[in-house]
């Protein structure tokens, strides 16, 4: 089911079975080129598949926008250890909430990519790390995966090719942490969701220590596409470097926020006015956060940039997970910084001191501008305790906490400043408190 | 301890999801669904985890401590849960979390006298895009308003005197 009316502007590759009837069953995705790619692949050499994904400019839909086809060979080839495919379905960067849609409206795409990716490095087993929270997603996939097993698109002897593969859902129960790698998998083997030291990478120890091929549900999603109709066919949607579509979450002050599939490269103007109907309330744009919580704002004179990820690091701030959250003119920036910093000294998971202690110092300096006790000292400590996690850290949400507070207040400093104590206890101010007394 | 022929079918399933050697991979969603139907993580029900897994009791009271969905005191028998993250922020969810505790008369993390609902005020959920988001229980309900939430509480407390 379709939460948003789609957009005439959407390029739909992913998203292309989503308004048929019954789209999550298998005939429905049979019907419509279901598990040709993977049948494509089998008659393929792990090396041309690889290749044809390396072709197509696929980078990771997670976050990082890690080369796929590179990532994946990485894994070695000749391992005594069985290797793994392990889907990361725990979407839980703030802003973001594709997976959701692509689970829910088509869920053998996503098999048919861990397929593909397990012909690819030679996987017999494949877990999908599913939140907590997305329970009937849960039901949904392990109803596809019934299905399968039923029509002989899992197991043993796939559809007499000779090749067997399991795949399994797994539920995490309430962790941002766990969208990380490594805590990720940590978690999958039962155990708190802390993050690994790296290297080793999970392409050559991963889950129970085995090679493991660990991708975003999108970005698996984008695989049989790339194989039924080349690499170059995909990398051409997009922009040099950052191949194919993206499922781009518009939420916030828009007109129509919703889940769109655009073309890599998409205007992020045009994505507000054109896709998004504009900003709400017939108001003026103030600042975007393109790509979820972790990604530093861009005020309203950065927005005319193309979204793809070089694009959006060459102004400063990062493509992510898509998550595009547009706020008006009337927003209050130290309330947003102060919301996005609770929300990661309350995920943090205390592993590494710079974070832990970190976000809860941020989160308290925030917190007292939003009270109207800051001192004009903080503004540059609030800076400079964020710049100190950076690279600190076992794994990035000590820096995911940091850039966007450190990109809140250089960009619109003068709010955190109007927020400035003026009442008893304010020693540097004493000039402003003469004035309002 | 005895679960419902289904909660039991499917730890069967977990305990043979994973790798030979590795059943310790089934206990965050074991204890999960066990807490699904009981409510909540007794002291029991974390030693049968334990037993069952080959775990100590400290391995597995480790795990839920960290886990946010995990959780040893009950709730109530609906989990209402508000998003009040960036997305669902700029569109009111402060509000609706304001209106959601004076209607239930409870604050976050807190649960009514009759045991009926509990609050909490809850990080990202996914919905970011039909924000504000709220999640009873496991069920989505999407672009909520003060008015909605009413009807959505006074429609579970119509069914419960239906089936009393």
């Amino acid at each position: 089911m379709l939460f948003n009316e789609p957009s005439p502007l959407e390029v739909k590759v992913l998203s292309r079975r989503f308004e048929l009837p019954n789209s999550a069953s298998i005939d429905t995705f049979l019907a419509n080129d279901g598990y040709k790619a993977f049948m494509k692949a089998v008659a393929m050499t792990p090396d041309d598949i690889i290749n044809e994904v390396k072709a197509s400019n696929l980078r990771g839909r997670g976050g990082a926008g890690f080369p796929t086809g590179m990532k994946w060979s990485f894994v070695p080839r000749n391992a005594d250890k069985p290797k793994y495919i392990v889907v990361n379905a725990d979407e839980s960067e703030p802003g973001t909430c594709k997976d959701r849609v692509l689970m829910e409206n088509d869920p053998h795409q996503l098999l048919e990519g861990i397929l593909i990716a397990a012909l690819a490095v030679g996987a017999k087993a494949g877990y999908i790390y599913i939140r907590g929270e997305y329970r009937y997603l849960i039901e949904i996939m392990d109803k596809a995966i019934a299905e399968a097993y039923s029509k002989g698109w899992l197991g043993k002897n796939i559809n007499g090719t000779g090749i067997d593969f399991d795949c399994y859902t797994h539920s995490g129960a309430g962790a941002y942490e766990c969208g990380e790698e490594s805590a990720l998998l940590e978690s999958l083997e039962g155990k708190r969701g802390i993050p690994r030291i790296r290297p080793p990478f999970p392409a050559v120890s991963g889950a129970w220590q085995s090679p493991t091929v660990l991708n975003n549900v999108e970005t698996y999603c984008a695989v049989p596409s790339i194989i039924l109709n080349g690499g170059k066919w995909f990398a051409d949607l997009g922009t040099p470097k950052n191949g194919g579509t993206r499922m781009f979450c518009l939420s916030g002050h828009v007109n129509k926020p919703g889940v769109y599939e655009l073309p890599m490269g998409f205007n992020l103007l045009r994505m507000i006015n054109e896709v998004g109907g504009g900003v709400w309330h017939g108001r003026k744009l103030k600042a975007v956060v393109p790509g979820g919580s972790s990604c530093p704002v861009l005020r309203a004179d950065e927005c005319d940039v193309a979204m793809d990820y070089d694009s959006v690091a060459k102004i400063g701030s990062m493509l992510g997970s898509g998550g595009v959250m547009v706020m008006d003119e009337t927003t209050d920036i130290v309330r947003v910084a102060l919301r996005t910093m609770k929300f990661y000294q309350h995920e943090s998971c205390g592993w590494c001191i710079p974070c832990r202690e970190g976000t809860t110092w941020l989160k308290k300096l925030l917190q007292r501008f939003d009270d109207g006790h800051g001192q004009s000292s903080d503004v540059n400590l609030i800076g400079e305790v964020a710049k100190n996690m950076l690279g600190r850290t076992f794994c990035p949400l000590g820096d995911a906490a940091a850039m966007p507070t450190i990109a809140f207040v250089e960009k619109f400093r003068h709010e955190f400043e109007a927020k400035l104590a003026v009442a008893p206890g304010s020693f540097e101010d004493s000039s402003r408190l003469i004035q309002v007394v | 301890m005895t679960f419902s022929p289904e909660l039991e079918q499917r730890i069967q399933k977990l305990m043979t999801s994973y790798p030979p050697g590795r059943v310790r991979s089934a206990l965050i969603p074991m204890l999960l669904y066990c807490q699904d139907e009981l409510g909540h993580i007794s002291e029991e029900l974390m030693a049968e985890c334990a037993q069952r897994l080959g775990l100590s009791r400290l391995q597995v009271d480790e795990v839920i401590g960290y886990y946010s969905m995990l959780h040893k005191k009950p709730w109530g028998k609906y989990h209402v849960q508000v998003c009040t993250n960036v997305s669902c922020l700029l569109r009111g969810a402060e509000d609706l979390m304001e209106h959601a505790k004076q209607t239930l008369g409870v604050g976050h993390k807190e649960m009514t006298e009759d045991g009926i609902f509990s609050l909490e005020e809850v990080e990202c959920m996914g919905a970011c895009s039909w924000a504000p988001a709220v999640q009873i229980n496991y069920d989505f309900h999407h672009n909520v308003t003060p008015e909605m939430l009413d009807q959505l509480l006074s429609g579970i407390r119509q069914s419960r005197q239906k089936v009393q």
